[in-house]
């Protein structure tokens, strides 16, 4: 691994994580998450840590964005009435469109 | 510069990271920047263990006189990843109780532990 | 006023925290400089009992009790996160909401869900079975594992998922798998040497069958971490799908 490419992805690991930071909006940074997650994991094999690098793909790039993507998802329904200045505030008929999905419940299991 | 650029990257992270802990109005959002901050010392330690010229600590196909990064603070940082995404978990589902009790996720708005009877 | 205030308290302590920072690091030897004396030893140590993955020698054979307390924190904060998420009284499930989730997903998506699946089951077990020779062990197999079997909620739906993770043999086989570890360090108390002892006999370096205990704690290790990330992720989809009462009463 030559030093400049280990050089190029420290910057870039450092640009991605300030990235996560200033991306305010939860449901977005989910995914910036997810991408610093695999931009950390090739500068861990550039420091020769294949093992670790695995570990950080399994963990860091699957699973952490994956449960904070759903908790967002149970968040959110709590919180719609007051979303919080920066978030994504579903419109108040998402909260319709959710009951109005649930109210023909024959239909969708008939399928 | 490669002798401390490792360094100041995982310094930077953390900083940023705790910027981010700082001025968040999301809890989720919080737990993100912490999980930020804790990367980072991923990359101090890994950066601690690098060999210039080495190559990774598995002697499946190479000799043994190869020079390699040091295994034993690769090791410490699987322990720190697994760790970390416990924390995480963990305190994501504290802030799904947050939500439910107190319906924001706005650490401002959180004053009190006290139930939302105040208002 | 009180955020700002905030802020600035928090930017005064960071500015000292940096200034610290840089003065401590800048006596740190140079990166990739310097020669490692407790990595040599380690090194060493993974030779005298073939380990080809130094690392994975460190973790389950020269810190092998280290580990235990680690995967102990991990069946901790599982089991914290499924009591946190438990389902209450006042909330009930919504079945019609457990289908609709895969509703919206793209056909390509569910096919490549479903050609995956399997590949990633397969990956993950061989991560974990070759832990001692080629980089990956029980964490990283473990992870493979547990986020690959959520693929069957993309490829399928929440019901075949419920079917591919039944209630109960998870909880089960994380217990399962905690024990197995301190089954296997009983082991080396048995066997007349220490806990945790790699008491099993080593081997040739390289070889599938090497490195004494370390293959079987990475699979009692892979069978822990890929029940809790099971069971953890399952918790935060229920908590998603889950339709609170209070919501659905509302309007």
């Amino acid at each position: 691994m030559s030093d400049w490419t280990l050089g190029l992805l420290l910057v870039l690991t450092a640009v991605t994580a300030t990235a996560v930071v200033l991306t305010r909006n939860p449901g977005r940074q989910a995914m910036v998450l997810s991408a610093y997650g695999l931009m950390l994991a090739m500068t861990m094999v550039a420091l020769s840590a294949p093992d670790v690098a695995l570990s950080q793909i399994g963990v860091g790039t699957a699973a952490v964005p994956l449960i904070v993507v759903l908790a967002i998802a149970r968040c959110e329904r709590h919180t719609q009435r007051e979303a919080p200045r920066g978030t994504h505030r579903p419109e108040d008929d998402a909260r319709d469109g959710d009951r109005g999905r649930s109210a023909p419940d024959d239909g969708g299991r008939g399928r | 510069m490669l002798s401390w650029l490792p360094y100041a990257v995982a310094g930077w992270i953390f900083l940023v990271g705790c910027y981010g802990l700082v001025t968040s109005r999301h809890l989720v959002h919080t737990v993100v920047c912490l999980n930020v901050v804790q990367s980072s010392t991923y990359l101090l330690l890994l950066a601690v263990g690098w060999t210039r010229g080495g190559t990774a600590p598995i002697f499946g196909d190479i000799g043994r006189s190869r020079a390699v990064a040091d295994p034993l603070v690769q090791a410490m940082t699987l322990t720190d990843i697994v760790v970390g995404a416990a924390v995480t978990a963990l305190l994501l589902a504290l802030t799904i109780q947050i939500a439910k009790r107190r319906g924001t996720v706005d650490p401002r708005a959180l004053r009190s532990f006290e139930q939302e009877s105040e208002e | 006023m009180r955020a700002r205030l905030t802020v600035l308290l928090a930017g005064a302590a960071m500015l000292v925290l940096a200034v610290v920072g840089v003065r401590a690091l800048i006596h740190l030897p140079g990166a990739g400089d310097v020669a490692h004396p407790y990595g040599a030893r380690a090194v060493a140590a993974a030779f005298h009992h073939a380990t080809a993955n130094a690392v994975m020698s460190v973790t389950l054979d020269q810190r092998g009790f280290d580990t235990l307390g680690e995967e102990f924190v991990l069946l901790a904060a599982a089991v914290g996160t499924v009591l946190l998420l438990r389902e209450l009284t006042a909330e009930r499930e919504e079945e019609a909401a457990h289908t609709y989730g895969p509703e919206d997903v793209f056909e390509a998506v569910r096919l490549a869900g479903y050609v995956l699946l399997p590949v990633t089951l397969l990956v993950g077990g061989y991560v974990v079975v070759h832990g001692h020779l080629t980089p990956g062990g029980g964490f990283q197999g473990g992870t493979v594992l547990a986020t690959g079997l959520y693929l069957a909620y993309l490829a399928a739906d929440y019901r075949a998922l419920d079917r591919l993770r039944p209630p109960g043999v998870f909880d089960a086989a994380e217990g399962l798998g905690a024990f197995a570890y301190v089954a296997v360090g009983v082991g080396g108390l048995l066997a007349g040497s220490g806990f945790l002892a790699d008491w099993l006999p080593w081997g040739q370096l390289g070889k599938p069958l090497s490195a004494g205990t370390v293959p079987l704690l990475n699979i009692a290790i892979g069978i822990e971490v890929g029940s809790a990330f099971v069971l953890v992720v399952a918790k935060f989809l229920e908590q998603a799908l889950t339709v609170p009462e209070q919501a659905a009463e509302e309007g």
